[in-house]
């Protein structure tokens, strides 16, 4: 069980006092089609990154909002993993990329017929963020309008 | 820190008109951001899907995650995977 009570103290008093921010997200979406003809992206925050992206800056103060656009056929053993935080243990996601951004697992679920199809991009982001205004007012409205340019009917996200 | 963002993107995503659902490792966080479905893995930070090369188990909490689009929010849910092996 991952329990605040688990992370180092000073992780804990700092989350015991941090006052979490909620987006208004009313009324909701609903799935239009069944899951086998839906198309679903992944989004994480495991600071993914591909070779040729740089990677994400843990000297920001506050985190860094950004995001890096993961293809669909992108090879998850060529990731980089970025991320700031000693909050987690990294050595499942370095060993199995797919822990955190399942791609290989939504492939196989494709070619099962269980769901319609995989979009063409996801989304990596480093989830190390304390101040989010910008991911809040910039990064993440941009990520969710190119899920809604590539028609995509579902998004499955994952923190580590 | 990383639980924050996720229901934070979640909901975004979901107020542009898309169905989300996501993986928590940490009901308290996700109590308090209070994204529109979450799927709760009795797991260390760090192991969202499981356990690393585990496709099968990683595949049972995929398709339990995705079960929650079915079901109708508001309010936010959080759902138990349940037992592991």
């Amino acid at each position: 069980m991952a329990r605040l009570s688990d992370l180092k103290l000073a992780y804990q008093m700092f989350m015991k006092a941090y006052s979490y921010r909620r987006v208004d997200w009313l009324p909701g979406a609903r799935l239009s089609k069944p899951l086998r003809e839906a198309r679903v992206a992944l989004v994480t925050s495991a600071a993914y990154f591909k070779p040729d992206q740089p990677p994400f800056d843990a000297s920001i103060r506050g985190g860094d909002s950004s995001y890096r656009v993961l293809a669909l056929d992108t090879a998850l053993s060529s990731l980089g993993i970025a991320h700031r935080s000693d909050a987690f243990d990294a050595r499942g996601i370095a060993s199995d990329k797919n822990l955190a951004l399942p791609l290989d697992r939504l492939k196989s679920l494709v070619e099962q017929g269980v769901i319609g199809s995989a979009a063409p991009r996801h989304f990596s982001f480093m989830g190390s963020i304390s101040a989010p205004g910008r991911l809040i007012g910039t990064t993440a409205p941009e990520v969710a309008r190119m899920l809604v340019e590539d028609g995509v009917d579902a998004v499955l996200l994952t923190p580590v | 820190m990383c639980h924050q963002s996720v229901g934070l993107i979640q909901s975004i995503i979901e107020k542009a008109g898309i169905p989300t659902t996501s993986i928590t490792l940490c009901r308290e966080i996700t109590e308090q951001v209070a994204p529109p479905r979450a799927l709760f893995v009795d797991l260390p930070f760090g192991y969202p899907l499981g356990a690393p090369n585990d496709a099968a188990l990683q595949t049972r909490i995929i398709l339990a995650a995705l079960a929650l689009l079915a079901e109708t929010v508001p309010p936010a849910i959080i759902r138990d995977f349940g037992a592991l092996p």
